[in-house]
């Protein structure tokens, strides 16, 4: 018997086809409980499924608010955001997000293996335990991240490039349509740089949609579909959409 | 007398053998869920809780209440209170449990002054785990039995929430709701150790023998069955201790814990030498 985490009903992965946008975000405005400024303003934005945008600009403009708004993580002062057609929060099992690295407590006891393991946790909901295929699609992700030799690892030996590897392995687990991705390339070394963004691409070619909050200028125009632009929390300018 | 002898003498008594089984018990409840509390540094929110149930235990005795039922109460409000003051800002959350705690003590110490002698209450506070009866066993046997059950079925949020609660939040997991969950059993736990090692020494139950077997393994599970073991050698060599040498069987159990950390210290310090050393 499956007993979702909240209230949110399973959805189907076909919609990652329709026309239907895989982010939808309608004059939305943010900001952090407990401050008075909005994080962000007035976004107007759309991503069509199966493309890979780009979240730009400086530090504090907002890239990782608007992840964390469509990951439903923070609420809206006004607007409207919805993921697949839903509002943003009935969707869980459809998307992935990926902190920076920070956010995560590194030193706790757990393997690579069951880190990346999480991602089946949205698709079994309470009391149920991962079977022998949530292992296998784990296993399946880890290998795709050419993280096999370190799967026991524990995941406070991993380097800085292993941790993010280990993390887009956990959004592949998750078998999420939407993934939201907040510098994943950041300070990571050759190897994780060529892997992830094979395997972006890879995604992309799967139907999947993917935002990725980033610095890096240098590619924007042949690695992303679409790449909106923010300064201080406000749209700036929106290429390719 | 041989080493066996010395081992079984003290077990035929019936009243040591329901302190071992209360201490069993409460070792298992304590250790267990003392691996969440050292891992999540909730180790002074354990403390306050042990500290907070003493009013709950003196109100239950003056009016002749059953004292195990009015330190439910206590601890399970005190419990919330905190997972509530915890997501509070006005104050920084060790400074909100640190007047809760320090001022429920001090309530219970001025309702202990208003009773002529502190003697009846020297067992709450420093526990008197020869004299567990048998209801105190079952309602021991009770809280051993609804902690691990919860801490089985609820295995894999409890430990996404304590490393990962921003995945938690995004995947509909609730992180607050199963710190309020740990809270009660925690809660719990204390009521179950109060009756072995007292008010003031329930916390290093929880903490101790889950703080030694972090430091021989990186596994939950193992983590978990190690403290476990750690806390029930503890708490019968604290038994025979008492038996033997007519010392207080709580402070028995702690130091004997405190010397099984000192000992996973020295293991982890022989194998993370440099070679040739």
């Amino acid at each position: 018997m499956f007993i979702p985490y909240d209230n949110a009903t399973p959805t189907s992965h076909t919609e990652a086809r329709s026309d239907v946008p895989a982010l939808e975000l309608t004059q939305v405005s943010a900001r952090y409980p407990g401050t008075h400024q909005l994080a962000l303003q007035e976004i107007q934005f759309c991503v069509k499924p199966a493309t890979r945008v780009a979240l730009v600009g400086p530090n504090g403009s907002g890239k990782s608010t608007l992840l964390k708004v469509a990951a439903g993580l923070l609420p809206l002062v006004s607007g409207t955001a919805r993921v697949f057609g839903k509002p943003v929060g009935q969707t869980h099992a459809r998307v992935a997000y990926l902190p920076q690295r920070g956010e995560l407590d590194w030193k706790f006891p757990i393997s690579l293996r069951k880190l990346v393991l999480t991602g089946r946790y949205v698709h079994l909901g309470w009391l149920r335990q991962p079977s022998r295929q949530d292992w296998a699609l784990a296993d399946e992700a880890i290998a795709r991240m050419r993280l096999t030799d370190l799967a026991e690892r524990q995941i406070s030996e991993l380097s800085g490039g292993q941790q993010q590897r280990a993390l887009i392995a956990r959004a592949i687990a998750q078998d999420a349509d939407l993934l939201l991705l907040d510098e994943p390339l950041n300070a990571v070394d050759v190897t994780t740089r060529e892997v992830v963004s094979q395997v972006l691409t890879e995604l992309q070619q799967h139907c999947k949609t993917v935002l990725i909050a980033t610095h890096d200028l240098d590619h924007l125009n042949t690695q992303f579909d679409a790449a909106l632009y923010l300064v201080d929390g406000r749209q700036v300018e929106v290429v390719g959409n | 007398m041989n080493l066996i002898e010395l081992l079984v003498a003290p077990f035929r008594y019936t009243f040591m053998q329901t302190a071992a089984l209360a201490g069993i018990l409460v070792a298992v409840t304590c250790a267990t869920l003392g691996v969440y509390v050292v891992l999540r540094r909730m180790a002074f929110i354990g403390d306050a809780l042990s500290h907070t149930v003493l009013p709950g235990l003196v109100i239950a005795y003056l009016n002749q209440w059953n004292i195990f039922g009015g330190a439910i109460v206590a601890s399970v409000l005190t419990s919330l209170a905190i997972g509530w003051l915890s997501r509070r800002r006005e104050v920084r959350e060790d400074t909100a449990i640190g007047i809760l705690f320090t001022g429920m003590f001090a309530l219970g110490i001025l309702l202990i002054s208003t009773v002529r002698s502190f003697r009846d209450f020297t067992h709450m506070l420093f526990g008197y785990i020869l004299g567990v009866t048998n209801d105190q066993l079952i309602t021991i046997g009770i809280i051993t039995l609804i902690v691990i059950v919860t801490l089985i079925a609820l295995h894999k949020e409890l430990e996404l929430t304590s490393f990962d609660s921003l995945h938690a939040a995004t995947i509909g997991l609730r992180a607050d709701w199963l710190r309020y969950v740990l809270l009660v059993l925690m809660a719990l736990a204390v009521v179950a150790a109060i009756q072995a090692v007292g008010v003031v020494l329930t916390s290093a139950l929880l903490v101790v023998p889950a703080a030694a077997a972090s430091l021989l393994t990186n596994r939950l599970p193992r983590m978990m069955v190690l403290a476990s073991g750690i806390a029930i050698v503890s708490a019968l060599a604290g038994l025979y201790a008492s038996y033997y040498l007519d010392v207080a069987s709580g402070a028995s159990i702690v130091l004997a814990c405190i010397a099984c950390f000192a000992v996973a210290w020295a293991v982890r310090a022989v194998r993370e030498r440099p070679a040739g050393y």
